[in-house]
């Protein structure tokens, strides 16, 4: 559904992204996650037809973003960083507004469709300029799922919204993720674990890694990690632990449990599990830990940082 | 077409809320109502003292066509730079709409909005046939009314322009003002130093004011109606161009 080869633009001498390749399939969640001014908004802006790329192409849904742009845009969805409303405008009348320069036929059950999506029905009727910055973004939302797009491009969605209202809006997004094409970018990290099904991590114009969040995350460390803690003092149970077989590291930590490392797919937890039993100690939890996105991404561009 | 008319829509609605259209239209109204009492009580005193001349539209277009040099620009300056301003922008240039529509619905949307309050001074021919008999000449109003109209088109569609290429509404309202006048006003000077020749009939062409004025004296040239349009087309074609640049940028 998104088909991006070669993209590069530069805004006079510098150059905000370089030689971007990436695709998206219908029914897919990509993110975009990266630090601020990495290009993000930039590559959207081109999906979107709002800007056209210096060199290199992009097609979304089958049309190109350059000579199509039109198409294109019919068939987007797009929430951009800075939510585009008119506070002098009712809600209703701001919806009915975009679905009449999307030529929708039932542009009224459509605005209404799209409110009760984002949980807005009650406020039709309010002027977007008395609303809570939450709900803005969740009218913006609104507006860019109006005409039920084959492709959606969100900016940033959940920025600014309460934790509950973050779970909704991950909730609306993961459902029509489920039938159609999302791209959102986003640098809350978690955000990115747990709404993608593939996160491309971009930095300073390039995309440093692209995979789902669990390969990023084997890919990196190379080991499966584990903590273990037991009831009381464990000062030598660290050394038991690094004896079992399949076991490549073991090592105490500070706060009194054990970490130890296993290479992935030799799973050694029951033994460890064993070892503690017989060993006499009470095992209280003996839990995976996963690289987190966070340590992932430092780690990226970190490395990118050496080359330099 | 029909994106045209969402936008103008929109566009027009717009100035009923805001606090700059009513003051323009305030202003206006009742910059000409005074004009209009006291140029009549004059003409009145005039026929009475030497004979009656026959009183005509001119005393309240023409006035209108100085007030609205410097109204319309008041209500272009926001149309475009607003929404850069506000980022609404981003969503009309990806919506499924083309630069032209966007840029002529906007300007729609204020021309409406002046035909509105052209359409209010409308009470004054009316007043004015009652008062006079045997009533005012229909073919003078009418040739008035559309000068107007021609001149108000042509004076917001440079705005229009103006607004698409800066981001500060004020930058906008001056650089208006400033182009207003030069067709309305400067343009003719020339013409008062040069030999006649080319050059003097071209800046004669060109001066808005002088068309204006010879519309209102009940006789149409076609170049008096073609001018004016001409230059609206102008205003539109560099707005949307305007528009364009700002993709590039």
């Amino acid at each position: 559904m998104i088909n991006v080869d070669g993209l590069t633009k530069d805004y006079g001498s510098r150059r905000a992204i370089e030689n971007l390749t990436f695709e998206a399939q219908q029914g897919e969640v990509v993110g975009f996650l990266g630090p601020n001014g990495a290009g993000k908004t930039t590559t959207m802006r081109i999906l979107t037809g709002y800007m056209p790329p210096t060199s290199g192409g992009a097609k979304v849904a089958g049309y190109d973003v350059m000579t199509e742009s039109l198409d294109v845009r019919r068939r987007v969805g797009y929430l951009p960083e800075t939510v585009p409303l008119y506070p002098d405008m009712t809600v209703f009348d701001y919806l009915k507004f975009m679905a009449d320069l999307r030529h929708l036929p039932n542009a009224d059950d459509m605005v209404d469709d799209a409110l009760e999506l984002v949980g807005m029905t009650d406020r039709a009727e309010g002027y977007i300029g008395a609303l809570s910055k939450g709900m803005r973004q969740r009218i913006g939302l609104a507006q860019a799922l109006l005409h039920k797009p084959e492709v959606l491009i969100l900016d940033e969605p959940t920025i600014g919204l309460d934790p509950a209202q973050v779970v909704e809006v991950r909730n609306v997004i993961r459902e029509i993720g489920k039938e159609r094409t999302v791209l959102l970018s986003t640098h809350i990290l978690s955000e990115a674990q747990a709404l993608c099904d593939r996160v491309l991590i971009i930095n300073k114009g390039h995309i440093v890694a692209e995979d789902s969040p669990e390969n990023l995350q084997a890919r990196l460390t190379g080991a499966e990690r584990s903590i273990l803690r037991v009831k009381g003092d464990a000062d030598d149970l660290a050394p038991k632990i690094a004896r079992i077989a399949g076991v490549q590291r073991a090592a105490a930590r500070p706060d009194g449990s054990v970490e130890f490392q296993f290479a992935p797919g030799h799973d050694v937890r029951p033994l460890v599990a064993r070892a503690v039993i017989e060993s006499g100690y009470d095992l209280l939890e003996l839990s995976p830990i996963g690289m987190s996105l966070e340590e992932i991404f430092l780690e990226l561009t970190r490395e990118d940082k050496k080359e330099m | 077409m029909r994106n045209i008319w969402t936008i103008a829509r929109r566009e027009y609605k717009h100035y009923f809320i805001s606090p700059i259209a009513y003051i323009v239209a305030l202003a206006v109204l009742l910059v000409i109502g005074i004009y209009f009492v006291i140029v009549l009580y004059y003409q009145a005193n005039q026929a009475l003292m030497y004979g009656a001349t026959a009183p005509d539209i001119s005393i309240v277009v023409g006035p209108m066509a100085t007030i609205f040099l410097f109204a319309t620009p008041a209500l272009t300056m926001r149309l475009l730079a607003d929404e850069q301003r506000m980022g609404t922008l981003e969503l009309l240039l990806t919506a499924p709409v083309r630069d032209g529509e966007l840029v002529i619905g906007k300007w729609l949307g204020a021309f409406l909005f002046v035909l509105t309050i052209i359409a209010v001074t409308l009470v004054y021919p009316i007043v004015l046939n009652k008062l006079s008999s045997p009533g005012i000449d229909q073919g003078i109003m009418i040739a008035g009314y559309l000068a107007i109209t021609l001149i108000v088109a042509c004076f917001l569609a440079l705005g229009t322009a103006m607004s698409s290429f800066f981001s500060n509404q004020f930058a906008a309202f001056f650089a208006t003002l400033a182009i207003l006048l030069v067709f309305w006003w400067l343009i003719r000077l020339p013409t008062y130093i040069i030999p006649s020749g080319f050059f003097n009939s071209l800046f004669t062409y060109l001066d808005l004011n002088g068309r204006f004025g010879s519309m209102l004296g009940g006789t149409i040239a076609l170049s008096d109606i073609i001018y004016p349009l001409s230059l609206t087309t102008l205003g539109l074609l560099l707005g949307t161009v305007a528009v364009e640049i700002r993709r590039w940028r």
